[in-house]
């Protein structure tokens, strides 16, 4: 099957299909089943298992890989929303795993330590949808060339820092907009300076809009930081760190809870009408302490998630 | 000139609730055969609108953003006489029961309670499980087919005395009717077919002018087919 009758075929209009319910909202990092149920009560669209969040795996170091299938299973069974779980980049074995839980979405992550240094997933033979993260049009097209059904910015994870979420978001559409104003006989230069399949470049310079629905990811802390990414054209938003590590300050769970659920209420509601600013105003009034942060322009090259 | 503002002063104004979901599916569906959409965050929002779409999406989410919003009362107001097609999770919303996989009552889910079905969440499974298909509508005389998507599908396990069916999947109803309300457990907005937004706008201008004081009393007595 060439391409193009891999994008018409039923299972991939099935795959694209949820990534279109799941725009407007939130998807949670979750570690476990309570975490799980917190994000579903304030009213997160799906939930990410995962076995620590990004802050503590950037904290940590070591090899961070996919989570325990039991609490996956505990995940699945706790709530009714959909569920994602990540595995490593090129980690066919984890990604199968996955498959056979009948995860919702898999999540092709930097996040975790990458399993082969040269090649992604293919992932047009999985039954189940892949979402993955990139920095430019020219890592999105070769990602959705591979099967990927929704695309995400790569912001830095676990730093708390929007700002490279929003490098992603402003070249990615600065290059969409760019390909929109070639010629069709220009396109052939373009898909070689993209380093992107010609049919996939082709259909944006017509569309000016990807193939698959493009969220925001990394470094999203507050409501505002939300809202900015749908402002700059995100059409949904992935909250990692910036939940359950809110409310670090409080000496007991339960007012630590309390934080992170306002957080979780707030960053939902600023999403769902991110351009009502006083809505925005009132979902970030008196919210508590916010996760630590780390300045992403700080980072050493060398430890970037992004670059992975 | 005067028959292009006539024809624009009439045409209805469809809303989509716009909190969560593929809303944008639906307002792109709607400019395809030149219907007006607009977006429905608000409260204020619902005002001047003909009709509107509950989109699919996570009914959890949607009824959550629609309680905090201040939403909840007015749209099950509107639900009441304007004409209204919920989609998936907007079927789950419009429902007056919700059921978990054991075919207990869900008591975490309170739907809006105006549409006489019972509905199971995600029975059709997980996204594994969700399918493309083609639906037959028999609506009377009207013998429609249409493409249509079933994500991570709830399923209609009953069907009051007052509700028509449309539509079945392997001899469950997928499209029932009450009176001003459509609901769908799969999705159409996500085909380029327009078979069915041209079935629902039908059944905009239908009961908008039974509202007018023409007989909405035909659309009540249809010969029910049974589930």
């Amino acid at each position: 099957m060439n391409i193009d009758e891999q994008f018409d075929s039923k299972e991939h209009r099935v795959h694209i299909g949820l990534a279109e319910m799941l725009k407007g909202g939130v998807i949670m990092d979750v570690t476990n089943a309570e975490e799980a149920r917190i994000a579903q009560d304030a009213g997160a669209q799906a939930v990410m298992a995962l076995e620590r969040v990004p802050s503590d795996i950037r904290r940590d170091g070591g090899v961070a890989r996919m989570s325990d299938p039991q609490m996956i299973e505990d995940i699945k069974a706790t709530v009714s929303i959909p569920v994602m779980a990540k595995c490593r980049i090129g980690h066919i074995s984890e990604a199968r795993v996955l498959e056979t839980l009948e995860i919702d979405f898999i999540d092709e992550s930097e996040v975790l330590t990458p399993a082969d240094e040269a090649h992604h997933i293919n992932k047009w033979k999985y039954k189940v949808p892949f979402v993955c993260g990139c920095r430019s049009l020219s890592e999105a097209l070769r990602r959705i060339g591979e099967g990927a059904a929704m695309i995400r910015t790569k912001g830095e994870a676990g730093t708390g820092d929007v700002s490279h979420a929003v490098n992603h978001l402003r070249k990615i559409n600065g290059e969409i907009r760019w390909l929109t104003t070639l010629d069709e006989d220009e396109l052939f230069t373009a898909a070689k300076t993209l380093a992107a399949p010609l049919n996939l470049v082709r259909w944006v310079a017509k569309n000016g809009k990807l193939p698959t629905p493009n969220f925001a990811a990394g470094g999203v802390a507050t409501p505002a930081d939300a809202a900015l990414c749908m402002e700059l054209g995100a059409e949904a938003v992935f909250v990692g760190s910036g939940i359950f590590k809110a409310g670090e300050d409080q000496k007991e769970d339960a007012d630590k809870r309390k934080v992170q659920l306002a957080y979780a209420r707030a960053i939902v509601q600023a999403t769902a009408r991110y351009k009502d600013y006083k809505v925005v105003a009132e979902t970030s009034r008196g919210l508590g302490k916010a996760m630590p942060g780390i300045e992403a322009a700080a980072i050493p090259e060398a430890e970037l998630l992004q670059v992975r | 000139m005067n028959q292009l503002s006539d024809r624009l002063a009439t045409a209805p104004v469809i809303g989509v609730l716009a909190l969560q979901g593929d809303f944008n599916c639906h307002l792109e569906s709607l400019k395809k055969v030149g219907a007006t959409g607009r977006e429905v965050r608000s409260l204020e929002s619902l005002h001047n609108l003909d009709a509107l779409i509950l989109p699919g999406g996570e009914s959890t989410t949607m009824a959550l953003l629609l309680r905090e919003f201040n939403m909840w009362t007015g749209l099950k107001k509107f639900t009441k006489t304007k004409p209204v097609w919920g989609t998936c999770a907007g079927l789950i919303l419009l429902s007056s029961q919700v059921e978990d996989g054991t075919g207990a009552p869900d008591k975490t889910f309170e739907p809006l309670g105006v549409l006489d079905v019972t509905v199971s969440r995600n029975a059709y499974g997980r996204q594994i499980n969700s399918f493309e298909d083609k639906v037959e509508i028999i609506d009377g005389a009207e013998k429609l087919s249409a493409p249509v998507s079933f994500i991570r599908a709830p399923k209609i396990t009953r069907v009051g005395s007052k509700v028509e069916v449309l539509a079945k999947t392997d001899d469950t109803p997928t499209l029932v009717r009450q009176g001003n309300l459509l609901g769908s457990a799969f999705h159409t907005e996500l085909h380029e077919d327009t078979t069915f937004i041209r079935y629902f706008l039908n059944h905009v201008s239908k009961t908008l002018s039974a509202d007018k004081g023409e007989s909405i009393t035909n659309t009540n007595s249809r010969s029910r087919e049974v589930a």
